[in-house]
């Protein structure tokens, strides 16, 4: 059996889909991260087979509408002085602003440096986002 | 402070294309009492792209409003040879004029230059995506041939794939009831799916039907809108030459179709029109150009007048 110490103070990403937990570490930038930071694969779970899990220490700062993008099912356990303060599940976030490029390579978001993209939920079912700007869709 | 731009062709609801087209028909009537309405207002025409009949439009119906007009024919070789960003543009000109006309490539610049702008914009064309004053001058031209937008039987027949009139104005008359769509091209050049969704996603019950065939569309339709196979939207010349001339309207052609039938296209013409058929009295195309001039000066004057809570 595999452990890792519990953390006083900082983030545990549950419940990310197995084989999702490296993509959704490395798009949060935890690589470089200047805290502890900690990725488990394939965790045993009652509730879906197998799960990723990543423990943050020392921080309660995490870019929620990347995690939604990459993990909208996930859970994120806020934890200070030893208890979970917090619990939420992020969800597709509905305006994503910057992460998603444009495919459409007549859309003026591939030429326009000042401007960066914007993507709005339109079908959360089939995880589907258009483009403000030239309606192009995008599934994540 | 909210500036009222005019980016898409549903920015405007049926209510307030009513009383654009209400100011339209008005000055057609009298002229002369909207000819120095906008006296001491600039309008700046910023073109990205060629286009000779909208500009000009768009000029002359300010002109005939008594404003100014200040204008950059091809844009593309001034500012942005030099490396300037759209935005950077809107927002200089926009402290030079007291309404920008942009006519863009790129899908998306003039909703870009609504953010940026602090006077009100009207999309003169972006890409294949939008030309909502095509739109406006469509409607008006159908509001003054058939009264109604109601129960209408249009027939679009062409590049449906690219032709950006025919996107906006399907989906503006798709909010009106007992709505019917034929839609006439080669396989090629159908309608794009993502407009298909739009049209149900607006009016579940607009009947779209699809056929190759110029004759079947014709014999019912209300209207028939023709559509140039642009050669700007091909990537390879050789597509473009094999479906040219697919869809060619004859005044024989024409013979099946009913005598209160009208003929539309949004100009200019290359071949799919038969000169012949400019003599047939269904054939409004050019009232149509006419017609957008007016629909234009109204626009100017309605958006002008929205800025400053009054008249223009």
């Amino acid at each position: 059996m595999l452990r890792v110490d519990r953390i006083n103070n900082g983030i545990v990403l549950d419940h990310i889909q197995a084989g999702q937990g490296l993509k959704v570490f490395e798009r949060l930038g935890l690589r470089s991260a200047g805290y502890p930071v900690a990725l488990l694969m394939n965790v045993a779970s009652s509730k879906m087979g197998h799960k990723d899990i990543i423990k943050i220490s020392d921080t309660l700062d995490i870019d929620l509408t990347m995690l939604g993008l990459l993990a909208p099912d996930a859970t994120v356990n806020c934890i200070e002085g030893g208890v979970v303060t917090r619990k939420v599940t992020p969800g597709l976030p509905k305006r994503v602003v910057g992460l998603i490029e444009c495919k459409n390579p007549r859309c003026i978001t591939t030429v326009e440096r000042q401007r960066t993209s914007l993507f709005v939920l339109v079908d959360p079912d089939a995880k589907e986002y258009e483009c403000a700007y030239c309606g192009e869709r995008s599934k994540v | 402070m909210t500036v009222n731009h005019f980016l898409g062709s549903l920015d405007f609801l049926p209510e307030e294309y009513n009383t654009v087209f209400s100011l339209a028909s008005r000055i057609i009537d009298s002229p002369m009492d909207y000819a120095n309405r906008c006296s001491g207002r600039l309008m700046a025409t910023l073109f990205y792209e060629p286009s000779t009949r909208t500009r000009l439009s768009f000029e002359a119906a300010m002109l005939r409003l008594g404003g100014g007009v200040i204008s950059v024919a091809n844009a593309k070789t001034s500012s942005v040879s030099k490396g300037e960003s759209l935005g950077d543009t809107i927002r200089t000109v926009g402290g030079y004029a007291d309404l920008i006309v942009l006519r863009h490539p790129k899908e998306g610049a003039a909703v870009l230059a609504g953010e940026y702008s602090p006077v009100p914009v009207i999309n003169g064309g972006d890409g294949a995506r939008e030309h909502p004053t095509q739109t406006l001058t469509d409607l008006f031209t159908i509001q003054r041939f058939k009264r109604r937008f109601d129960g209408l039987t249009v027939a679009f027949c062409g590049d449906l794939r690219y032709g950006r009139t025919v996107h906006s104005l399907v989906k503006v008359l798709a909010r009106y009831s007992d709505v019917r769509f034929i839609l006439i091209s080669p396989p090629e050049l159908r309608l794009p799916d993502r407009i298909k969704r739009e049209v149900k996603g607006i009016n579940p019950a607009a009947a779209l039907e699809e056929t190759t065939r110029m004759e079947d569309g014709l014999k019912n339709a209300d209207i028939l809108y023709m559509t140039r196979i642009q050669k700007e939207r091909f990537f390879n010349e050789e597509d473009y030459i094999k479906l040219r001339d697919t869809y060619i309207l004859t005044a024989d052609k024409l013979s099946v179709a009913s005598a209160e039938m009208i003929v539309m296209h949004p100009l200019p013409r290359v071949t799919e029109i038969d000169y012949a058929v400019d003599a047939d009295p269904r054939a409004v195309y050019f009232d149509q150009a006419r017609f957008g001039m007016f629909a234009r000066m109204a626009l100017i004057l309605h958006l002008l007048a929205d800025k400053e809570g009054g008249d223009a």
